[in-house]
């Protein structure tokens, strides 16, 4: 039995990395700094050891040479999931480059309502150190912050210390839109965060109001979707105030239409409280399910964010036609591979198309896939790199335990061999 | 396997060699002496009439790192212009502005390049800007980590640490990050937008540390020195873009009291303020001070006319120019208290009277920089204009008339505004593999590239001789990487992957105890989860490293 310390997690997209952990031959425990997601996410076991081909226990080599077979076969092959670590979505490109694939990241729907008012106006965003010791104002817009991320506030908002506020206890949290779940946002002071709470789809029209506000518009109405026009002023007002005001937002709880203007328009909002005297940024949530990993990947190797596709030869990008799940239900796909080396849980849409499962070990399906290849973990059963949500810091993965399990390079590099 | 080069006229300044008609042989990937008769030859190209060049050095290149990456995913428009098919033997991508990683790789090589430096490594993003270079295949790479505006460095100068400490702390973090140089953007000013400051100029304060960035620049000038690093601190200066910026360009030069400086991307730091538009050419001021100064180096920066992308860490900057952006979308950050980056799409047009000016100006201070030692081509790409333009530039540098031709075209009020008409100077290919090789190494601290001498590695570019230098020069009929051939008649053939440049300064292992205090307090991971180690660069197979000397130090 071993103890590690000083352990990244790859499943909080928040990049804690000060878990402890034991290690019992195959058996993982985090003993310290756990929390709802990453003591599960660690502490699965390994069941599947040997790769299948049509349900029956195969060695890797004829489960490789299996999936290639298939995807020598198709025309258009979807690469979904698109959840492992950096050397792991080196070996999609590689894959999808080789057999005309799409790429697509099984978080890029929501992650599109970001790309979206990137590629259109930008955007001006910061990074979760400087929100440790600069932030003194935090708004969050239509997201249960501490149910995406239970460390959260207790890492960067209600840090001991910080370099530029006396009193970290004293920031002020306010929520528009969805209320708090539970307690992490009041700080250790007992301040409770401001709750200005409104349907998620009324979050264009609120925040249009609060953009109109912070320029100084005059607003007629006196309530807005049920909050006082009067509370979004005093937002404003305070927005304006603040030093180091961020406002905070998940592009995937944002589950309305054209989310993207709601995303612009506080983006937007952001870039005008810097032309008035102060500084104030944006920060948007995501990291899970390799979602920043897969977009930094494929962003240097095709200049595209992952959903691209390869099939005329080069790179081409559509944030609407190359949605997998769209190709696979009007029949625009052939075969479906599915990478997921982080959640057992999260399993390949139901298709009756061939399908390649490179996952991790324990998935279970309701259909089993023609292929099925179980992966290690990064992070526990081989090193290697993952993105935060912050997108500038990738942490370096440790191994935690010798399972034997190949990783999801190993074998998307033999697949793209075999091809 | 032994190769013989037979013949060509060979210009390698690093062994004085100018011109003269030589034969090479190469094994094992380095040149050696010629074998005695009886060995076998196992390939032999005839090269009579062919110039042979080291293989070229672009010592100034953002290809790797968040900011670049940022800048691709800004403007897939761009993209769609330039899409590269993939082959048998090379990968698809995108080019033109800021081309994807291995498109990057191959066209750098298919114009003769085998080797490019990241200039603008943050300490926390630097193994993004690894793992961007590990996919640039055929190069050769490193890169300079940025310090000065994060705040553990203005933090020590505000606790008046001794010089000691602050080079640990720079040995320190370039081993962590693993680096070949150190360099300072807007230094202290990257910080000051932090705390809303607008505009650092060298002697004002930081207003929270009451540090002046000429504080800065002078302790870092002194660690790099004092360490024994032999590339010198790489200066992105004060008021990068700003009309009158020439004086504290001058004050930087003359201020560092003769400490070894590198001034990047100098053009955009060498603008006046006179004329009608209250902005004019400072570029024979600047070349003067370089002149005089030789402690100074400088590349230029060039701009070249068409649409490109700026990608700084200067946010500061950036973020006051966001209304140049064309098209109108940009992207500023702070980043973990570490430093921060902007960027801003950018189209320079011969006929807006700023953008034709600052391509005169630069092309000045090319032209008035008496030593080619000291002058380095860039175009500080992506953000004077993409690498490809590189062929454009060096036959605006070797040909007069061909560049009074070019100035005839710009915005006539910028055609009054600079000397270039009169400058006669013509660069020579000798002068030309100074710039892109033979200095560049020097500079960088290479040993055994950008040289064709026994024992340096076999990094070659064999050009046609052509009058018109750029297709010269976009197109070599050979290209070798470490003695294996990359490239045949300006297209990849072959490739490989290179190596990553860095070097290893020692460090006082006390410095770590602090930093890991400040990493616990203040900072979002384990002191011991920032540092890069080896294994990460060579785990894969492909990446490996090679450790450069120092200095002696004193
Ligand atoms: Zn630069």
């Amino acid at each position: 039995m071993t103890e590690i310390t000083e352990v990244p997690s790859p499943f909080c997209g928040i990049g804690t990395d000060d878990l402890s952990i034991q290690v019992d031959g195959l058996d993982v425990k985090v003993i310290e700094n756990g929390c709802a997601v990453n003591t599960p996410a660690f502490e699965q076991a390994v069941t599947d050891t040997s790769a299948r081909v049509d349900g029956k226990d195969v060695s890797l080599e004829v489960a490789v040479a299996q999936a290639a077979e298939l995807l020598r076969a198709s025309n258009q092959p979807v690469i979904g999931g698109c959840a492992t670590d950096v050397n792991g979505m080196r070996g999609v490109m590689a894959l999808a480059d080789r057999s005309g694939a799409v790429v697509d990241n099984m978080n890029f729907t929501g992650a599109r309502r970001n790309f979206l008012a990137l590629q259109d106006t930008g955007w001006m965003n910061t990074t979760l150190a400087e929100i440790k010791n600069r932030c003194d104002y935090f708004l969050v817009v239509g997201v249960d912050l501490e149910a995406f991320s239970p460390r959260f506030f207790e890492r960067y908002l209600w840090n001991e210390e910080s370099m530029f506020l006396t009193d970290t206890s004293q920031r002020e949290v306010v929520y528009i839109g969805k209320a708090p779940s539970g307690e992490a946002s009041t700080s250790p002071a007992g301040g409770k965060a401001k709750i200005l709470p409104c349907a998620d789809a009324d979050l264009p029209e609120v925040m249009a109001v609060l953009r109109a506000l912070v320029k100084g518009k005059k607003i007629v109405a006196e309530n807005i979707c049920g909050i006082a026009v009067s509370d979004l002023q005093a937002v404003a007002e305070q927005l304006k105030a603040a030093k180091y005001g961020v406002v905070t937002w998940a592009a995937g709880t944002l589950n309305f239409d054209h989310a993207e203007l709601t995303v612009q328009m506080l983006s937007e909002m952001v870039k005008d409280i810097n032309t008035m005297d102060t500084r104030c940024s944006g920060f948007p949530l995501g990291g899970k399910d390799g979602d920043q990993t897969a977009n930094q990947v494929c962003g240097w190797i095709s200049a595209y964010p992952a959903r691209a596709r390869f099939s005329s030869g080069f790179p081409e990008y559509d944030p609407f036609l190359y949605d997998s799940n769209v190709m696979l239900a009007n029949g625009e796909a052939d075969a479906l591979v599915w990478v997921q080396a982080f959640n057992a849980a999260a399993v390949p849409p139901q298709t009756e198309l061939p399908t390649v499962v490179v996952a991790r070990s324990g998935m279970t399906f309701a259909k089993e896939p023609d292929v099925f290849i179980p992966v290690g973990t990064p992070g526990i059963d081989h090193a290697g790199h993952a993105y935060r949500l912050d997108n500038v810091v990738a942490i370096r993965l440790k191994k935690l335990r010798d399972s034997g399990l190949p990783s999801t390079a190993d074998v998307l590099n033999a697949i793209e061999q075999a091809l | 396997m032994l190769i013989k080069l037979t013949g060509g006229t060979v210009y390698d300044p690093a062994s004085g060699i100018d011109g003269q008609a030589k034969t090479l042989y190469v094994q094992d990937g380095r040149f050696v002496k010629r074998p005695a008769d009886d060995v076998k030859i196992d390939k032999e190209y005839d090269l009579k009439g062919k110039v042979v060049m080291a293989g070229a050095i672009d010592m100034h290149t953002h290809i790797g790192g968040g900011k670049g990456n940022i800048a691709r995913m800004l403007i897939p428009e761009d993209h769609r212009n330039d899409p590269v098919h993939r082959s048998d033997i090379t990968r698809s991508g995108c080019g033109h502005a800021m081309p994807s990683s291995f498109t990057t790789g191959y066209r750098y090589a298919e114009m003769g390049y085998t080797a490019g430096f990241e200039p603008a490594i943050l300490p926390i993003n630097a193994r993004q800007a690894h793992m961007e270079m590990a996919d640039i295949p055929i190069l050769d790479k490193g890169g300079y980590v940025m310090l000065g505006s994060d705040d553990y460095l203005l933090r020590m100068l505000t606790a008046k640490k001794d010089q000691k400490a602050i080079n640990d702390y720079v040995a320190w973090t370039m081993n962590a990050a693993k680096a070949i140089g150190v360099k300072v953007v807007n230094p202290g000013g990257i910080n000051a937008f932090k705390f809303n400051q607008r505009q650092l100029d060298l002697d004002e304060k930081n207003s929270h540390y009451q540090v002046t960035p000429r504080e800065i620049l002078q302790v870092l000038a002194t660690a790099v020195k004092e360490i024994g690093v032999k590339h010198p601190l790489h200066v992105h200066g004060c008021n990068l873009g700003v009309p009158g910026n020439v004086e504290t360009t001058l004050d930087t030069m003359q201020g560092i009291g003769g400490l070894p400086m590198h001034l990047t991307h100098i053009q955009f730091h060498s603008y006046g303020t006179e004329g009608d538009f209250k902005f004019s050419s400072g570029g024979a001021a600047i070349a003067e001070s370089i002149n005089k100064h030789k402690n100074i180096t400088a590349d230029v920066g060039q701009i070249l006319f068409g649409q490109t992308i700026t990608a700084s860490g200067d946010n500061m900057r950036q973020h006051a120019n966001h209304g140049f952006a064309n098209p109108n979308k940009w992207v500023c950050m702070d980043i973990e208290c570490d430093a921060g980056c902007g960027v801003v799409p950018f189209k320079y047009r011969d006929q807006n009277f700023v953008n034709a000016l600052q391509w005169a100006i630069g092309l000045e201070i090319f032209l008035l920089v008496d030593d080619p030692w000291r002058v380095f081509l860039t175009t500080d790409h992506p953000n004077g204009a993409p690498f490809t333009t590189y062929p454009h530039l060096i036959r605006l540098l070797m040909d007069k008339s061909f560049r009074n031709d070019m100035l005839a075209t710009i915005h006539p009020e910028a055609q009054k505004m600079t000397t270039l008409a009169s400058i006669d100077r013509e660069y020579s290919l000798q002068e030309i593999a100074i710039l892109t090789r033979a200095g560049a190494a020097k500079l960088v601290g290479l040993e055994d590239r950008g040289s064709l001498a026994e024992g340096a590695w076999a990094d070659i570019t064999v050009y046609t001789e052509d009058a018109d230098r750029e297709k010269m020069f976009e197109k070599p009929d050979y290209v070798f990487k470490d003695g294996e051939l990359v490239v045949v008649d300006g297209k990849v053939v072959h490739t490989k992957w290179g190596t990553t440049h860095i070097v290893r300064p020692d460090w006082d292992i006390s410095v770590e105890k602090d930093l890991q205090k400040y990493f616990d307090r203040f900072m979002t991971m384990k002191v011991g989860n920032f540092k890069i180690s080896d294994d990460e660069i060579t785990e894969d197979g492909r990446g490996s490293l090679t450790t450069h000397g120092l200095n002696g130090v004193t």
